[in-house]
């Protein structure tokens, strides 16, 4: 039709656009190869944080492994996806208490990790099939059925499952080769909150690997498109159902492993561990990082981790008692995310986007200039 | 009068009517599209456009009638319309907002994509491929349209002109053999429109067009065929020229325009 148009509203200068280029021509090009060396970057770092920090920072870092695992299924579903769920924890809790019936029943941990996520998809395609139907506060309310539901099963077969007190789930024993390697590594000896912080950020590493691979492909592509226009994706001959059901199922299986992941680290699956606040919880660390990012995700586990204990920190300085500085992080949190969705609806990720690419042009503009 | 027998239509609608409530939308409509033709359906705003095209891609499932494909009654659901050869463009742009432009053409695309979930979630070489062929197939529709260089934008931020020709790139990105095209020329200047009938003769080579639209000198200059409707029926079937004399069209459609005027 008209002449072609270029684009001339670029929105990097040259200078760093060239440098930006020889940058990437040093990554590999396949997704395979910058994915596979971004993990290992991203391990190292996990090798250093642990190795340099204590059992009691490292037992924290553990507790966000599962949360960000949950949180970055979440980001998919609801965030590349557009389907609400209120009801992750509850899968979460399909996840923990499979983890523990498998660990009972002495099968490897690794099988049981396989499991849970099994058994929590699986779950995840019933209430998927039912979702894909479902919209908006639908979707809300039939997944917030599900958070206050299923816990509920855990007290009904209480003679399996251990009814209100929970069920205890054995701690893995730490192989030898662990604490081998750890001497190795930091001539110290390896404690089992470090060698469950480790289980929890190498399995973490590896959901975000295979989701950031999805995402970047096909399947990230489609999910999008039928967020944005399910009549134009239709068209386009994408099946809706089974586009939302797929979406659904990863979801669910990463709240599987999250869920073994806690059960392990937490030793203990209990319905009170599991109510519509952790589902809320992780809905708002998804919001507050950046719906939609994995790396967003991270950061609003992050922040559902070390925010409570450092602002109750904060309020006993300030000369609360424990009881109001407890009471103040719930606060400040709910602070937070209302400020989050006022001031930088994108999240953190967004702001964090913003910040490097002032930087980066402010850099390159005064080398030019 | 004419003893050869004509050629089997490449898709067509046979006494298709369409009643909403006690709204009688369409009434045993009929049309029929030639090989390599451009078909125009008119009418006055409500004569029941939109209701037949909705019929035509399965949104709307008609009391009585038959949708037909090479002479065959079919009844496809939306999404299976892409892999038999159909393409449609909504009225407005229906682009996806949070994908960039040529992301939003690959959709158009997926049709003919060959890796699956697997090779995805473990990003093999088969995916980086699979998504390399599907980005080179959008690239040559966008660049067809002359919109190539808009290929990393989000559609937000450009001008609807633009936007529409990145809607009809995602159409014939899944290389079909019949386009639906409703309201194309909406919200273009007389250059663009121009233009964009020089488009639609061109496509010809490659496919069927049926045209849904309200600019008559469009339609007129660019159609084989056209089917004039009113309040739901065929008013009028013809060439443009049979059609532009026609009585009952003066009536039903240009006697809507200069009370409009
Ligand atoms: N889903 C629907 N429910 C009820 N009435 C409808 C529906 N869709 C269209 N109609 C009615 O059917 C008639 C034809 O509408 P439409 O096909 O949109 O006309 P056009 O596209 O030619 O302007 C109008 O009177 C319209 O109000
Ligand atoms: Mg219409």
């Amino acid at each position: 039709m008209a002449a072609p148009t270029k684009d001339t509203e670029v929105g990097v200068p040259p200078a760093a656009a060239g440098r930006f280029a020889a940058f990437t021509r040093r990554m590999p090009s396949s997704t395979l190869g910058k994915h596979a060396l971004t993990l290992l970057v991203a391990f190292v770092v996990v090798v250093l944080v642990l190795e340099l920090t204590g059992p009691f920072r490292n037992s924290q870092f553990a507790t966000m492994a599962y949360y960000g695992i949950a949180a970055a299924g979440l980001t998919v579903l609801t965030g590349v996806n557009g389907q609400i769920s209120l009801g992750h924890g509850a899968l979460m809790a399909v996840g923990a208490y499979t983890t523990g019936l498998m660990l009972a029943a002495e099968i490897p941990l690794l099988v049981t990790m396989l499991g849970a996520m099994a058994v929590t998809a699986a779950v995840g395609a019933v209430v998927g099939v039912a979702a894909a139907r479902l919209h908006g506060p639908y979707l809300a309310g039939a997944t917030l059925a599900l958070a206050v539901g299923l816990p509920g099963l855990a007290i009904y077969f209480d003679h399996w499952l251990g009814g209100e007190q929970g069920m205890r789930i054995p701690s893995p024993q730490m192989p030898a080769w662990f604490s081998d390697a750890i001497y190795f590594l930091s001539a110290t000896e390896a404690s089992s909150a470090k060698y469950l912080a480790y289980i929890g950020w190498v399995t973490l590493l590896v959901v975000l690997f295979l989701l950031a691979n999805l995402m970047a492909g096909r399947t990230g592509r489609v999910w999008r498109a039928v967020r944005d226009d399910e009549v134009a994706a239709e068209l386009a001959g994408i099946p809706l159902g089974k586009v939302r059901v797929l979406a659904f199922v990863v979801s669910a299986a990463c709240a599987g492993i999250a869920g073994a992941v806690l059960g392990i680290v937490v030793r203990l699956a209990a319905p009170s561990g599991f109510t519509i606040v952790l589902s809320l919880g992780l809905l708002t660390a998804v919001v507050v990082g950046g719906l939609g990012s994995l790396v967003g995700a991270l950061l609003g586990s992050a922040l559902l981790v070390f925010l409570p204990p450092f602002v109750t920190n904060v309020g006993t300085d300030i000369g609360l008692d424990n009881t109001q500085a407890a009471q103040l992080a719930p606060f400040v949190y709910g602070a937070v995310l209302v400020l989050v969705m006022l001031l930088a609806p994108s999240g953190a990720v967004g702001v964090l986007k913003k910040l490097l690419k002032k930087l980066w042009i402010g850099r390159s503009t005064r080398r030019t200039g | 009068m004419s003893d050869t027998q004509p050629a089997p239509s490449v898709f067509g609608v046979a006494d298709v009517s369409v009643r909403f409530g006690g709204l009688v939308a369409l009434d045993a409509v009929s049309f029929a599209v030639g090989h390599g033709k451009v078909h125009g359906v008119i009418g006055p705003n409500g004569a029941g456009k939109t209701t037949l095209f909705n019929v035509c891609c399965g949104f709307v499932r008609p009391d009585a009638g038959t949708v037909l494909r090479h002479g065959r009654p079919v009844s496809p659901r939306p999404d299976e319309l892409a892999g038999m050869g159909i393409a449609r463009t909504l009225q407005g742009v229906g682009l996806f907002r949070g994908l960039s432009v040529v992301e939003n053409v690959m959709v158009g695309a997926d049709r003919h994509r060959k890796a699956g979930f697997g090779s995805t979630l473990l990003a093999l070489p088969r995916s980086d491929r699979d998504e390399r062929a599907l980005r080179e197939r959008a690239m040559a529709a966008l660049a067809e349209l002359g919109a190539d260089g808009y290929a990393a934008r989000l559609p937000g931020s450009l001008p609807y002109p633009v936007q529409k020709r990145v809607a009809l790139a995602r159409a014939l990105a899944s290389e079909p053999d019949l386009l639906l095209l409703d309201e194309p020329a909406s919200g273009l200047g007389h250059d663009e429109m121009t233009e964009l009938g020089a488009l639609i003769r061109s496509l010809t080579a490659r496919m069927s067009v049926v045209l849904v639209e309200h600019h008559m000198d469009l339609v007129m200059s660019v159609c084989d065929k056209i089917t004039v409707l009113d309040f739901g029926k065929v008013v009028a079937d013809g060439t443009p020229d049979e059609v532009r004399d026609d009585p009952a069209v003066i009536d039903a459609y240009l006697g809507e325009e200069a009370t409009h005027a």
